[in-house]
């Protein structure tokens, strides 16, 4: 078994996966994407991993080199389609909407005019966000006309390229706080609460986290969310959601290159661990490949086992780990890999 | 760079905001002053030289997230 980590700033998220992977005894290596060269008419230097895992701050680079690694027939975690999805809030939106998933009523323009337009048709208050980016940056919420079309004007005149697409959204009269659920596969296997007396609520902006109890209905929302973007099976996802008054839960957007740090102490679940074991577990050539069901999943923390001595094949992880019951659905579709 | 070389000595070290090494800094460093973790190579900006406090550089780019 053998697992790249593809990085550019290594936080701590980035240090905790790599302990893992070194508590498991499980062969890595760190790949710093900007020092990566890759060479298209060549892959022998990478068809050695059994598992890419981006963790790169920055979408453009990660999605690109996300990209080579699959072309050369090496399995990434997220997948392109999944960082595609979710890196972008038109995307992800969209598959919402699509798949019916409750997320809150959004209308998209390209031009400042047709913008205005969009916040009247949504009303106020409105919320204009950028379509990529994270930690709650540049997001507007424009309570009458005059707030709009200031935002519109500004964005238009001092905004990149990407600020001329208006994503506009209804405003959610949530409480004070957001969830935010941590999901492997298409299981939700812990959450936060994020408190903030700002309407904006993530922790990056100051919020407080508090454990969040895993409902059915945060089960089921979160297992659609995953297979709205990624498929059956699912990803490596942080799933936010907002609890609209007499609406019930919608999903607001969805990260696929989740921050955990401040979620492990709260929720008393290692998340990081979680993440490599279904790697390993959904590896090419594992013997628990297959598509994850969140009714069989455990939610069970994981037991640290002493660090071995070599480095161990997949199926010596998956025997130890106990991963075989995320074979049980797609056992037909394992692909061995000589 | 020659590795038997003695690393200079360290004035001060902090602890890094990002994965908690402790960053030796070779001078006395000054407010505003880019030091790179060894580590984890974060970029981290002195804010404060008495007592000596690091933040993370604001170099946010669009593209950044999770
Ligand atoms: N339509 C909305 N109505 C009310 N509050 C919202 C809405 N959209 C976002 N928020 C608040 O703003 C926060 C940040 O929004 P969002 O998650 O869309 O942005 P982000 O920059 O991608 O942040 P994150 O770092 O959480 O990924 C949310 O956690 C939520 O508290
Ligand atoms: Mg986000
Ligand atoms: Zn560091």
């Amino acid at each position: 078994m053998r697992i790249a980590l593809l990085h550019s700033r290594i936080r701590v998220e980035e240090r905790l996966l790599l302990d893992e992977l070194a508590s498991l005894g499980i062969d890595h290596e760190l790949i710093d994407v900007r020092e990566l060269v890759f060479d298209i008419h060549d892959a022998s230097r990478w068809t050695s991993f059994d598992a890419v895992i981006d963790r790169c701050i920055g979408q453009t680079q990660a999605l690109a080199g996300v990209r080579v690694f699959e072309r050369f027939g090496v399995r990434t975690v997220n997948p392109a389609s999944v960082i595609e999805a979710c890196g972008d809030k038109l995307t992800t939106s969209l598959l919402m909407a699509r798949h019916e998933i409750p997320t809150p009523r959004t209308c998209i323009a390209l031009d400042e005019a047709s913008a205005l337009a969009a916040v009247e048709r949504i009303g106020y208050p409105a919320v204009l966000k950028p379509t990529t980016g994270s930690w709650g940056r540049l997001l507007a919420r424009v309570n009458d006309r005059d707030a709009a079309e200031a935002v519109i004007e500004h964005k238009g005149t001092l905004g990149s390229v990407q600020h001329s697409v208006f994503y506009v959204q209804e405003y959610v009269p949530k409480p004070d706080r957001d969830l935010r659920v941590f999901v492997v596969g298409e299981e939700a296997i812990c959450g936060i609460v994020r408190h903030s007396a700002h309407w904006i609520t993530n922790t990056a902006r100051g919020g407080v986290a508090s454990v969040l109890e895993i409902t059915p209905e945060i089960r089921d929302r979160c297992a659609r969310a995953a297979r709205a973007v990624a498929g059956p099976g699912g990803a490596l996802l942080a799933i936010d959601l907002l609890e609209a008054p007499g609406r019930g839960l919608l999903v607001s957007e969805i990260n696929h290159t989740m921050e955990f740090r401040n979620s492990i102490a709260p929720t008393g679940v290692n998340i990081p661990r979680r993440m490599i074991e279904w790697v390993v577990a959904t590896a090419p050539g594992s013997a628990a490949r297959g598509a994850a069901q969140s009714t069989v999943a455990t939610s069970t923390p994981s037991t640290l086992a002493p660090p071995p001595s070599s480095p161990r094949s997949r199926a010596a992880l998956v025997e130890e780990l106990k991963l075989g019951h995320w074979a049980a659905f797609d056992a037909h579709s394992r692909t061995e890999v000589a | 760079m020659n590795p038997t070389a003695p690393t200079p000595p360290s004035v001060q070290s902090v602890e890094c905001t990002e994965c908690a090494a402790s960053i030796a800094l070779q001078r006395v460093p000054l407010c505003g002053e880019i030091v790179r973790c060894r580590d984890c190579q974060a970029e981290l900006e002195v804010t404060s030289v008495s007592p000596l406090r690091v933040e993370l550089a604001p170099e946010v780019e669009e593209d950044w997230g999770e």
